[in-house]
């Protein structure tokens, strides 16, 4: 497998990434494909919350926020 | 993120196939799309105010439904669950999917975004695989104008093969095409050809063997390609509805089913296991969407989001974000309760009059004394306080909180807030349904339906009642009044205005204590995800807001409360009025529930108030003062100090008034709420932990305090 691949929690804000994995499994895999995060989808990391957590990314013209939990279990490659 | 317009049941598509449509006079239209894509609104503009149940469901378990006339026929539009899939992820996306694949509307409308075609295009491809009765409308086309978004519709209608429509629902442009459009499909005078999304050579060659099979079975009933590609994908429910629906039983086809196990072997072979084919699937639909959009949508300013970004960059910042959250929805009570007051008294004042009125039209007509008592004292007099006390408060909440709704800013409370929901174990959409709460409970529970994770959801419905309503703001009020009458001038209505907060800090603080307790204990094993959508800010139709939240949710609650309250009002009036040896059934329960009601610091009457408060808890205190002055039905004492009066004869301390506040925050969720929480859950058990959980709660609180208070001698 490639190592330069990172879960998409760790992208820094402002940064870009292209999903190549996930690890999801059941309904929030399903979430996440509906949501458009298939495979060389690029994301970008937007903003965090007050908290820190969760996280607003780009992803195909719409905004969506992510729990830590749920962005580590998808694998991007940074751009 | 729409707080009320979805539909969740489980039962609902029976309900919605109901005969109406089978009659020939109406052309049925659904309404599908993503959320956040104006479907409601598109829904209201269609319809106007001529809507079955109004837009907000609850009276029956079914989607919103409307009629309009065009061209002298009669339409009836279906509004389905806003969706990102159809895949049956959801009970909503299986609602909707259900309803376009066996209610067989006459056509669907799929709404999409301008602003967000892409994404949107993914539902629009799932819906065509079902049914070739497509009409896409590509709606807030204005919002894209102001982004430089160009979005080229007839290329787009070649290239999916179905017609498309590009409108602005708040302002009513392309209505009247959409409703050409949708004339002509459901009649047939257009044939689509929907673009068929290709699933790679291993995957169509699954299904072409398949497929004559179920065509044969099902009889040309429902897409058997589509039907094929669901059962390879090992889709259960789908089976259970075409049985239900369609009465047949694919399960029990011995050859189909041994076709579907030959031809997942052989695509195991060719290393595509199950997992891989789901995401095959879905990937194929992706791909084609952002294909055609490609072609379809320029982005002239690359930039269009810049202002959105920056709005969020201050409403969700470290720094600024909870704190303007705060200001935000300060404003918003404060303008409720500071604004309910002069319109209560007022309709108060009024109603009183007329039953005054009615009095002595009674009088003259010479009716006999009880039923004079029972329609007048009973009945019209609790209606009477109902409607003073809940109308003004919740015509002004309701839009407020619209409004809010409507800019887009709710889902940004929920994304700066969801931090503290985790690790409570709750989603932080929660907050938007525990602020609604404030506005009604029964109205906080149907908001649950924007929380699509199981798990969270019911958490968020067993733990609403937490948040006092406008019912229970009154109660709360007057006992923090009584509480800090001690106090002098400003000092007082300061200390009073403390104790309310603290109360309602409480109220979060159990919220949150609880909703842990819950998903570690009884609610373990529930499924739960977490995704939220941020959806772009958009100018709010002020007027529009105005008209269908009075509708929508102000008159419907109080539609709720006035059907609960008339019987409580006879009820009340007859256990006051009757009784045996010289005391009234009421003292007699009181009596009994005495020694109870003393250990959690209250007495047999408050309890019983409580009791037969259920219905609305805005008669609770009433009850109370009825009880106290004997007099056998409601009345209002015309000053604090006069109720503070009655209630320190009876034996009150502070303690008492302390106790009250929190047994008001901490019980049994009113009757309106239950029947609510009843129709939302289709579950008598989920019902009914929800009665038992906020009482015990409550019980066990108030005994701790009063006991605790007892036990160091400060009363």
């Amino acid at each position: 497998m490639n190592t330069n691949l990172i879960p998409l929690d760790q992208l820094p804000v402002g940064c870009f990434g292209r999903v190549r994995r996930l690890t999801a499994r059941g309904n929030t895999r399903r979430r996440m494909l509906d949501l458009g995060m298939i495979y060389d989808t690029t994301i970008e990391a937007l903003r965090k919350s007050p908290a820190g957590d969760p996280v607003a990314y780009q992803v195909r013209g719409a905004v969506i926020a992510l729990r830590s939990e749920e962005a580590s279990k998808i694998f991007i490659e940074m751009n | 993120m729409s707080l009320a317009k979805q539909s969740t049941y489980p039962g609902a598509l029976s309900e919605m196939l109901q005969a109406e449509f089978e009659t020939s006079d109406y052309t049925v239209v659904a309404l599908a799309g993503n959320p956040n894509t104006g479907k409601s609104t598109l829904f209201n503009s269609l319809t106007g105010l001529n809507q079955h149940t109004g837009n907000w469901p609850g009276k029956t378990v079914t989607n919103a439904r409307g009629k309009y006339i065009h061209r002298n026929k009669n339409y009836l539009v279906v509004d389905l669950p806003g969706t990102y899939s159809l895949m049956a992820n959801s009970v909503e996306e299986q609602v909707a999917r259900d309803f376009v694949c066996f209610a067989r509307p006459h056509t669907t409308v799929i709404v999409t975004d301008a602003t967000c075609l892409e994404r949107n295009l993914n539902l629009v491809l799932q819906i065509m695989e079902i049914t070739d009765k497509v009409v896409v409308c590509v709606n807030l086309m204005d919002e894209a104008r102001r982004k430089k978004i160009r979005v080229d519709l007839d290329k787009l209608s070649s290239l999916l093969g179905v017609p498309v429509v590009g409108t602005c629902a708040r302002n009513g442009k392309g209505l009247k095409e959409l409703k050409d459009m949708v004339e002509k499909v459901a009649l047939g005078q257009i044939s689509t050809k929907p673009l068929r999304i290709d699933y790679g050579q291993a995957l169509e060659k699954a299904i072409r063997q398949i497929e004559s099979l179920i065509r044969e079975i099902t009889d040309g009933k429902i897409s058997s390609r589509w039907t094929a590609l669901r059962l390879i994908d090992g889709d259960k429910l789908l089976l259970e509805s075409i049985n239900q629906h369609l009465g047949i039983d694919l399960s029990g086809s011995k050859t189909l089913q041994s076709e579907i196990e030959a031809v997942r072997s052989s695509l195991k072979k060719e290393n595509v296991t199950i997992e891989d084919l789901q995401d095959r699937i879905v990937s194929s639909i992706v791909k084609t969407a952002e294909n055609i959009s490609k072609q379809v949508v320029f982005k002239e300013d690359m930039a269009h989001n810049k202002l959105d970004n920056r709005i969020d960059g201050i409403l969700t910042s470290r720094s600024l974000g909870i704190p303007i959250m705060i200001i935000l929805l300060g404003i918003v009570f404060w303008i409720t309760i500071k604004g309910a007051n002069v319109p209560s008294d007022m309709l108060a004042k009024r109603l009183f009059w007329i039953e005054g009125r009615l009095d002595v039209v009674l009088d003259r007509l010479g009716t006999p004394g009880w039923v004079h008592g029972i329609l007048i004292h009973g009945v019209y007099r609790t209606l009477a306080w109902v409607i003073s006390v809940m109308l003004p408060p919740m015509a002004i909440f309701f839009p407020l909180f619209t409004l809010l709704e409507d800019l887009g800013y709710l889902p940004r409370v929920a994304f700066n807030l969801d931090h503290y929901f985790k690790k409570a174990c709750a989603h932080g959409k929660q907050a938007l349904t525990m602020c609604m709460g404030f506005g009604c409970n029964a109205a906080g529970v149907i908001s649950c339906r924007i929380i699509d994770s199981p798990r969270e959801r019911l958490i968020a419905t067993i733990t609403n009642n937490y948040v006092p309503c406008n019912g229970r703001f009154p109660t709360l009020i007057a006992l923090a009044g009584i509480l800090t009458a001690g106090a002098t001038g400003a000092f007082s209505s300061i200390a009073a205005a403390l104790s309310v907060l603290s109360a309602i800090v409480l109220g979060v603080i159990i919220t949150f204590v609880v909703s842990r307790l819950l998903s570690k204990t009884i609610l373990k094993g529930l499924p739960s995800s977490f995704t939220l959508e941020l959806p772009p800010y958009r100018k709010p139709q002020v007027w529009r807001i105005i008209i269908r939240s009075v509708f929508d949710r102000t008159l419907f609650v109080l539609g709720r409360a006035v059907v609960v309250a008339a019987p409580a009002g006879l009820l009340i009036w007859i256990m006051a009025n009757t009784g045996f040896a010289g005391s009234s059934l009421l003292t007699r329960c009181a009596q009994f529930l005495e020694p109870f009601a003393r250990l959690l610091g209250l007495d047999g009457y408050i309890l019983m108030a409580f009791i037969l408060g259920l219905p609305a808890n805005e008669i609770v205190i009433p009850i109370l003062i009825m009880s106290y002055m004997s007099k056998g039905s409601m009345l209002e004492l015309d000053s604090l100090a006069e109720m503070k009066g009655l209630f320190l004869d009876n034996g009150w301390t502070w303690l008492t008034a302390v106790c009250m506040m929190l047994f008001s925050l901490n019980h049994w969720p009113c009757g309106t709420t239950l029947w609510t929480i009843r129709k939302e859950t289709q579950s008598w058990k989920w019902t009914f932990i929800s009665f038992l959980v906020p009482t015990i709660t409550g019980v066990t609180v108030c005994f701790a305090v009063a006991q605790g208070v007892r036990l160091l001698g400060l009363v």
